[in-house]
């Protein structure tokens, strides 16, 4: 009997493959992008984790000096002599052969077990580290990208990409330093040790910390992707609980039939439950390829967005991870228990003899419409609460689930107000009638329509968010890079002739001198400028004053970004601390996209004083636009190939090239969720299609043709698709609002004016529009070719 | 990081420079100096440390009675280890290693505590005058007055997890040169170092354990010896033997074993006013009675030593058989009594154990 019946309920698949083939395609869209988008995800953080436990530090305490500044070699030696165990680390970054290194440097003979980092057993490897020979651990896909270099270099699979690990001096060396960024505690501490403050009273502990800083400065991007992949399961979603409606709704008759001959409603529902099961699985294996196919075709783009955005080294090649795979199956299964949940919880309560009237199976009753309404509007009281009194990403993102769930949930009570307008225009019957079932169809396409809601809503909100940055961003790039031509010597020596080359054929030449150092406490840059016009007129400054460029030509004061001065709440008349016990007032604030760190401006001067031995190699030429291109070849024909020159132009090129990249991810989530909610629609209607026969076929009886009837299908399709397109236009705009105002100011660190983009928004409408025709083509198609025995049927109550 | 089995590969590594042909004399292949017979001590100067050699030592150990009546023994050892026959200044240049080991041993515990340090940077290493030996906060500092011998009157430190230690030494007797006047041939072919003991303290002090702490008072010896050639390819360990005798006499000997079952014996007899006798090959013998598992390994911890030409004919037994240094380079190394002919107590020694 089982097997009979599971037959049976098998059949139903193969005489409806396209239901089984939305199924399929929704458990697979909706797994692959949220497993694609975890996949991801852990693949970063996995690099993060690595970075961050190389040596252990995601364990152990630390001490640091309060002001963020270099600790003394005296220091170290005075804690080990007053009993403290102690192992000194340098960090921080450096160009080799124009590869970005993290370095790490460490001393192996104090180092505490658990920074387990390198493997010095080799013979003569210690000997070696320690030595003159500067050996260098680097991860092999890290060394690949080195070019030959003076380094001795030992490949170590353990390592992290883009992290060098060498002895305390070697590291000195490459840094260009000299000091201890922190000493490593171990975990036992000695017997009655003395206070770690009477041997060092600069420096404070720190407890250790799983998370690693990369981990929490990416933290945002990776739950923006999380926020699009859920976006996407959810949608995903609704088209599996369209297909699943479907499919129960057509074998109604067939339940009722076994029913009859004795099936106990346990078997039925047991079975039922197998069969989803078995599909959850096939589909979710199926999303899984799929996932694994967006990840691998994204990750590159991500890598390359999280080295240029945030400098964190992420792995560019995928791993198939068992935890994200499992993950996958879980997920599907959970999908397709939600969305089978409410079609077999009926199904076991169905009285055995129900007359097998197919009803909208999601046919919401006006009380179920009104909670849901109710519902929503709490959420959105609840993101309404949240902008004004929380802060933080998190409040940021939980403001923009209410505000979307919120949304969603009031689009059929919204839609319902929208048509009743409507039919108070009515004049004809058709009209009054159309408006009419118009309503009556909201309830069984409103799942689908939220569906479209939420994926023109983020369309609308991420494109404005994408263009408004695109737009200040264009426009910071024109004022930031001012100078014509930028060229770069090799050498000191290259340099120098350089300068007296450019001497009688530029306008200006300004020198370009930073150095890598810690600024209030954290990693950053500290630039030092001439005092020019160019700087006077063009600096893109959110907060200045009018003496502001005379305090900086007079080495008096400092210009922060304004990634540090909402970092590190730092605003003018503020102190920012610098290395060595140098400190400077804020004397103005500018805008630095696109850079992760903190930066200082100062006058030349005060930076040179400081750092007597900067190099001297980079330069800015100004000079008419026109003359630029000629100089620069000028330049390149008496130099060579040693000497970098880059023109404004290629600056901006690859400034926007890494814009481009850095929002390419979040644009693909964007069309992929827009296409799975016009899927969604299509099986929707698909599903009503079958149902609304009793509604149709006395309008056909009444003498409307079938052709007319499809087209009528037609525009109510677009109808509700339009109305849901007004509906989304607000709510993306507050979405955008949001994201600009609360998640990048969080996640980047920058806050941007608000553009609107109205003919984007049209040429979405357009989407919108030819996505809802093209989904309700067919059902369309299939009713305007309907053999009228079946209209027939509805009334002969022979369905 | 494994910096113990990179200590360990490095040490071999000295080890197996041995064994090679003179490069000069006084010389090895890669410039390190190697002993040779007949140089006479010079102090203060060879109390401080000697970076043209391969490896020294520092090695204190005392044995002691509490206030309580139990007895104690204490190990307090710095070790240098040269990559180059060089001195070496900062972080950059690094041809010194330190490393240091502290022991505490009580009837039912036995405490370890180990150090590392580059040399030139000022965490560990050696002064003459004033004479100090440290590494992080462990110390070994000289209190003598002017014109005494620098090692006469020492305080010595040293801490761990959950023990501490803090003594003052005072010499009794004068320092004893072991071997050919300071030199001591450690195999058949030659192998030596320079070798010479202080074995006359008298000890008081604290011990910091984790039941409190305890005076102690006791008797002290510390040997120092530097190489650059400890041992000939084919010796696989020691058995190592300072004794204090109750009448005040004291012995040093050592037994190198060789792959084949062969020992290579030394000793040197020590008159309660310093006056040594040393004696080659032979004259003193070993012999294991009992061992014991420690570590995971059979370690013979009960022996029989004989000195006929003194009518020595003792057995020793450990104060606490547990006695493992679990360092990079683990080792037995714990106070001892021994009875028989003669009574007393003193430390053992024993290296190369698998």
């Amino acid at each position: 009997m089982i097997r009979a019946a599971l037959s049976a309920l098998l059949s139903h698949w193969w005489r409806h493959k396209v239901q089984l083939a939305a199924l399929m395609i929704g458990l697979a869209l909706a797994t692959g992008l949220w497993t694609g988008v975890q996949a991801i995800n852990q693949e970063a953080r996995s690099s993060y984790d690595a970075a961050a436990s190389v040596l252990g530090q995601d364990q152990l305490d630390r001490l640091q000096r309060a002001d963020g500044a270099l600790i003394a070699p005296e220091a170290f030696v005075d804690l080990r002599r007053a009993g403290w165990l102690v192992s000194p680390v340098v960090e921080g970054e450096a160009r080799i052969g124009g590869v970005r290194l993290r370095i790490l440097g460490i001393d192996p003979l104090t180092a505490p077990p658990a920074a387990a980092a390198v493997d010095l057993t080799g013979d003569g490897d210690l000997a070696a580290f320690i030595g003159d020979d500067r050996l260098v651990f680097i991860n092999p896909e890290t060394a690949g990208r080195l070019p030959s270099d003076p380094l001795t270099v030992r490949l170590s699979d353990d390592l992290p990409p883009g992290v060098a690990i060498a002895d305390i001096s070697t590291a000195w060396s490459l840094l260009d330093m000299e000091g201890f960024s922190h000493l490593l505690l171990w975990p036992e501490q000695p017997y009655d040790v003395p206070p770690f403050e009477d041997a060092a009273p600069d420096l404070v502990r720190i407890a250790a910390d799983g998370a690693s800083d990369v981990g929490r400065l990416t933290g945002s991007f990776h739950l923006n992707l999380t926020a699009f992949g859920l976006l996407s399961f959810v949608v995903g979603l609704f088209i599996v609980h369209a297909a699943v409606g479907l499919a129960f709704e057509q074998r109604r008759p067939m339940f009722r039939t076994l029913r009859a001959l004795g099936l106990p409603a346990r078997h039925l529902v047991a079975l039922l439950g197998g069969e989803m099961l078995i599909l959850a699985v096939i589909g979710g294996a199926l999303g899984i390829v799929v996932g694994y196919f967006v990840a691998a075709t994204l990750l590159p783009d991500v890598a390359a967005t999280l080295r240029g955005l945030y400098g964190a080294e992420v792995s560019g090649t995928l791993r198939l991870d068992p935890g994200w795979i499992l993950a996958g199956f879980a997920i599907a299964l959970v999908g397709t228990a939600v969305a089978s949940a409410q079609s077999l919880w009926r199904l076991a309560r169905l009285p055995v003899l129900a007359p097998a009237q197919p009803r909208a199976w999601s046919m919401a009753t006006s009380r179920s419409l009104a909670l849901q309404a109710g519902l929503g509007c709490a959420l959105l009281l609840v993101a309404a609460i949240l902008a004004l009194f929380g802060h933080g990403l998190l409040s940021g993102f939980t403001i923009l689930a209410t505000l979307l769930l919120g949304a969603a949930l009031l689009l059929p009570a919204v839609l319902m107000a929208l048509l009743k307008l409507g039919a108070s225009f009515a004049q004809r019957p058709l009209a009054e009638w159309l408006w009419a079932d118009t309503r009556q169809q909201v309830p069984g396409l409103s799942l689908a329509l939220m569906a479209l809601l939420l994926a023109l809503a983020a369309s609308i909100g991420v494109g404005t968010m994408v263009s408004s940055f695109r737009l200040t961003f264009t426009d910071w790039l024109d004022q930031r890079l001012a100078s014509e031509l930028y060229v770069t010597a090799s050498t000191e020596e290259e340099a120098e002739r350089l300068r007296s080359f450019l001497a009688p054929l530029a306008d200006t030449v300004l020198p370009i001198r930073s150095v890598e150092a810690r600024v209030a406490g954290a990693p950053g840059e500290i630039y030092g400028i001439v005092d020019h016009a160019t700087y006077r007129d063009h600096w893109p400054l959110l907060q200045g004053q009018d003496e502001t460029w005379d305090r900086i030509a007079a080495s008096d004061g400092a210009l922060i970004n304004e990634q540090l001065h909402r970092r590190a709440g730092l605003s003018i008349g503020d102190t920012v601390t610098l290395p060595n016990g140098w400190s400077e007032t804020v004397v103005g604030v500018y805008s630095d996209y696109g850079n992760p760190t903190g930066q200082v401006i100062v006058g030349l001067d005060a930076l040179v004083d400081r750092y007597p031995d900067l190099a001297r190699l980079r330069h800015a030429v100004r000079i008419s636009p026109d003359d630029a291109p000629a100089l620069a070849d000028r330049i390149r024909d008496e130099f060579g190939v040693t000497m970098r020159v880059i023109n404004q132009d290629e600056v901006k090129r690859l400034s926007l090239d890494v814009f481009e990249r850095t929002f390419l991810v979040t644009g693909a989530l964007t069309v992929l969720t827009l296409g799975v909610a016009a899927f969604a629609i299509l099986t929707s209607l698909l599903t009503l299609a079958a149902m609304r026969l009793p509604q149709l076929a006395p309008v056909w009886a009444l003498g409307l043709t079938r052709r007319r009837l499809a087209w009528i299908e037609l525009a109510r399709a677009v109808l509700l698709a339009l109305l849901t397109w007004l509906v989304a236009v607000p709510l993306g705009l507050l979405l955008a609002w949001l994201l600009l105002a609360i998640v990048n100011v969080e996640a980047f660190g920058w806050r941007l004016p608000l553009f609107v983009f109205p003919l984007d928004w049209l040429a979405l409408a357009l989407w919108a529009t030819l996505a809802a025709a093209l989904a309700a083509a067919w059902p369309a198609w299939r009713l305007a070719r309907i053999p009228p025995a079946r209209l027939l049927q509805v009334f002969a109550h022979e369905r | 990081m494994s910096v113990r089995a990179a200590l360990i590969a490095f040490l071999l590594l000295v080890n197996s420079a041995q064994g090679q042909g003179f490069a000069d004399l006084g010389r090895d292949a890669e410039g390190f100096a190697v002993p040779v017979p007949d140089t006479a001590f010079d102090f203060p100067r060879d109390h401080g440390a000697h970076p043209e050699y391969r490896i020294e030592w520092w090695y204190l150990t005392a044995t002691l009675t509490g206030a309580d009546g139990r007895d104690y023994g204490l190990q307090w050892t710095l070790f240098r280890s040269a990559l180059r026959p060089e001195g070496g200044e900062g972080w950059g240049d690094t041809p010194q290693i330190w490393m240091g080991h502290a022991g505490l041993t009580t009837p039912d515990a036995h405490f370890v505590a180990e150090r590392l340090s580059r040399g030139g940077i000022g965490q560990a290493g050696v002064t003459i005058d004033p004479f100090a030996a440290w590494i992080d906060d462990w110390r070994m500092e000289s209190q003598a007055e002017d014109g005494a011998d620098a090692l006469s009157a020492l305080t010595l430190t040293a801490r761990g997890q959950d023990f501490a230690y803090d003594l003052t030494l005072t010499a009794n007797g004068p320092i004893v040169p072991q071997g050919d006047n300071g030199y001591s041939v450690k195999s058949a072919s030659g192998q030596a170092s320079y070798y010479y003991s202080q074995p006359f303290y008298e000890v008081a002090g604290v011990l910091d354990l984790p039941d409190g702490p305890i005076d102690v008072a006791g008797q002290a010896w510390l040997d120092r010896e530097w190489s650059s050639q400890p041992l000939e390819a084919d010796q696989t360990g020691w058995d190592w033997f300072s004794l204090h005798f109750d009448d005040g006499a004291k012995l040093m000997g050592f037994g190198l074993r060789q792959e084949d079952g062969d020992v290579y014996t030394s000793a040197t007899w020590i008159e309660p006013d310093g006056a040594p006798t040393p004696y080659g090959d032979g004259a003193l013998i070993l012999t294991p009675l009992a061992t014991e598992e420690v570590a995971g390994r059979e370690v013979p911890v009960e022996w029989r030593l004989e000195l006929p030409d003194r009518g020595i004919d003792i057995e020793t037994r450990p104060l606490n058989p547990q006695s493992w240094m679990d360092t990079l380079f683990p080792y037995w190394e714990g106070p001892i009594r021994f009875s028989g002919s003669h009574e007393g107590r003193g430390y053992l020694e024993m290296t190369g154990y698998q």
